[in-house]
């Protein structure tokens, strides 16, 4: 059985069609990068998947389990994680703490009201994976965005997640930060199932290996890295633009 | 860790001043009002939890006050009744005891009211508000709103309520003359001994787990909830705890001061402590109940001086508060620590 099945799936937004009958499956332990130009529906399919957008049909099941009419911490709980493109992290509470509350979330509530004791093993894993080793006591207020970044992605290591989604998770950064990003991206994906959703063609290039393009809220073409740069309708969709702006630059 | 130290200290420091000083230094009548600033404090402990830490600007803590003052403030007036009506129903023609008095006969039934109900009050309308991720502006007018409806249902049952009036002429207080200048400094060493106790149970809180949690549903709700966590059960739990502390307050409050009126707990006296607080310094639990003693004084102060400028006064503290130093006193305070360090 495939760990992600979107079957038939459409989101409507006051009339517009965000998303328009996608099909998806991701197996276990794949490494899977959505991409898309502007409006093609990557973000969408993923805040369906975490129980933030409802879609108007089709079905999206998660080893065996639909997910319609779940809330949000409920899929969380079923084992899907996820980061926003804006990184969200608390920023009056330290690395540390970021961390703790991301991995404490399958202890019963009663148990908070006891002081946090010591780091549990979860953290610690996570603080290594992200290299924060050395700002876990600091405020992540004063963390730069590549660290906010990274720190989003330990916490989702934290929680043990079986299936992880990162949207957009190299936006912003610089050279340095983007190759770190990646090296992080692939000690993850050793063990866990990871969808990416990238703009990024030169990262998408070094760390991908499968990849879905989507275009105008359907999937374009699925499959490896070279395939999919091969083809020509994802030239088209991708370069169309690019050709016709160098054509003009080569006129004008 | 040197600021847990001085935390201590200056937490000694201040049982210390109220325990043993101030019932030295101070008349029977300025004690008095001591201990009503400190009932004020309890309540502005809970709005620090709530709003403070739990970004939950809570308008309408005077229900809260209110329902713990008429929980103790009917057991009150049925023991001094003995086997009779209370004064105020008879006079207000009422032949027999209604039945939602009859179980405040009981002094632990009344007690336990005192906690129970708001809190009862709290969860019911944290399931209803927070799950439909009523929050911010909304939420706070909601709230007095609340705070607004308690003073017309209190006053349109006049006798069941005592209507404006409120409950008042009390004489016995488990034993002792209410009046009486013993009982008043016992009553005043019980409030501060309750404040000082409820003050380490939410410092500790704060620093649980749960408030860090707290925090994080404050900063980033939406964040929480796909960390695996529903923030409408995390801000449930406070709001209740927040009603509670008001509730202990308003029961101390009764044999305090005498009387508990809709005037009390209506939305003047909600949006007062809020203002309080907030010039106090909210981020922090002694901030709060700082700001309560303080705008206490200053109340009695200026409505002695100068009466008709008050509430222009404490209008334009709230303003300059939230303006300049939305940390409050006691963010001012640390600033200048921090200098001087």
């Amino acid at each position: 059985m495939s760990l992600l099945e979107i079957r038939n799936l459409s989101v409507v937004f006051d009339g517009f069609r965000a998303i328009n009958g996608i099909d998806l499956t991701v197996e276990q332990g794949e490494l899977r990068f959505l991409i898309g130009p502007n409006g093609a529906g990557k973000t969408t399919l993923i805040d369906v998947v975490t129980g933030l957008t409802k879609p108007a049909s089709g079905t999206v099941v998660f080893d065996g389990r639909p997910l319609a009419g779940l809330r949000e911490h409920e899929i969380v709980r079923l084992g899907v994680s996820r980061t926003f493109q804006t990184s969200v992290v608390f920023e009056k509470l330290t690395v540390l703490e970021n961390l703790d509350l991301a991995a404490s979330f399958r202890r019963p509530l009663w148990s908070f009201a006891r002081r946090r004791k010591g780091t549990s093993e979860m953290v610690r894993k996570a603080l290594a994976t992200t290299g924060l080793e050395e700002l876990a006591e600091r405020e992540a207020g004063v963390l730069s965005h590549g660290q906010r970044q990274w720190l989003e992605i330990g916490m989702l290591i934290a929680q043990e997640p079986r299936l992880l989604l990162l949207d957009e998770p190299v936006a912003g950064m610089s050279r340095d930060e983007r190759a770190r990003t990646g090296e992080l991206l692939t000690t993850i994906a050793e063990d866990h199932t990871v969808i990416v959703v990238e703009h990024d063609m030169e990262f998408l290039r070094r760390y991908a290996s499968q990849v879905t393009v989507l275009h105008e809220g359907a999937v374009l073409i699925e499959g490896s890295v070279d395939e999919v740069g091969a083809d020509p309708r994802v030239q088209e969709v991708y370069l169309g633009r690019s050709r016709e702006e160098a054509a003009r630059d080569a006129v004008g | 860790m040197r600021g847990a130290l001085a935390g201590r200290a200056i937490f000694v420091g201040v049982a210390v001043l109220a325990l043993v000083v101030m019932p030295l230094l101070l008349e029977p009548f300025r004690l008095g009002l001591l201990a009503k600033y400190l009932c004020y404090a309890i309540v502005a402990l809970g709005i620090g939890l709530a709003w403070g830490q739990g970004g939950m600007l809570t308008l309408g803590q005077g229900v809260f006050f209110g329902l713990g003052g008429y929980a103790m403030g009917m057991y009150l007036k049925l023991n001094d009744a003995g086997g009779d009506l209370p004064d105020f129903m008879v006079w207000s023609g009422v032949d027999r005891l209604p039945a939602l008095w009859e179980p405040f006969r009981n002094p632990i039934f009344a007690i336990a009211a005192v906690l129970v109900v708001p809190a009862a009050v709290a969860v019911a309308l944290g399931i209803l508000v927070f799950r439909q991720r009523v929050r911010g502006a909304y939420f706070a007018i909601l709230t007095q709103a609340l705070a607004a409806a308690m003073v017309i249902l209190l006053v349109g049952q006049q006798g069941l309520t005592g209507g404006t009036n409120g409950l008042t002429n009390f004489f016995d207080f488990f034993g002792h003359d209410v009046a009486a200048e013993e009982t008043q400094r016992g009553l005043y060493i019980v409030v501060a001994v309750v404040l000082g106790v409820l003050y380490l149970a939410a410092w500790q809180l704060v620093r649980s787990r749960f408030g860090r949690l707290l925090l994080a549903v404050r900063d980033g709700e939406d964040r929480v909830r796909f960390l695996g966590y529903n923030p409408a059960t995390v801000k449930t739990i406070t709001f209740a705890i927040s009603a509670a502390m008001a509730g202990i307050a308003g029961a101390l409050f009764v044999p305090v001061v005498g009387i508990i009126s809709p005037a009390l707990l209506g939305v003047v006296p909600s949006l007062e402590l809020v203002v309080a607080v907030a010039v106090g310094g909210r981020y922090t639990l002694a901030g709060a109940v700082l700001g309560a003693v303080v705008m206490g004084y200053a109340k009695t102060y200026f409505s002695e001086e100068l009466p008709a400028a008050w509430l222009y006064l404490q209008g334009a503290l709230f303003i300059l508060v939230i303006s300049l130093a939305p940390k409050g006193i006691v963010g001012l305070l640390r600033r200048r620590g921090h200098e001087f360090a």
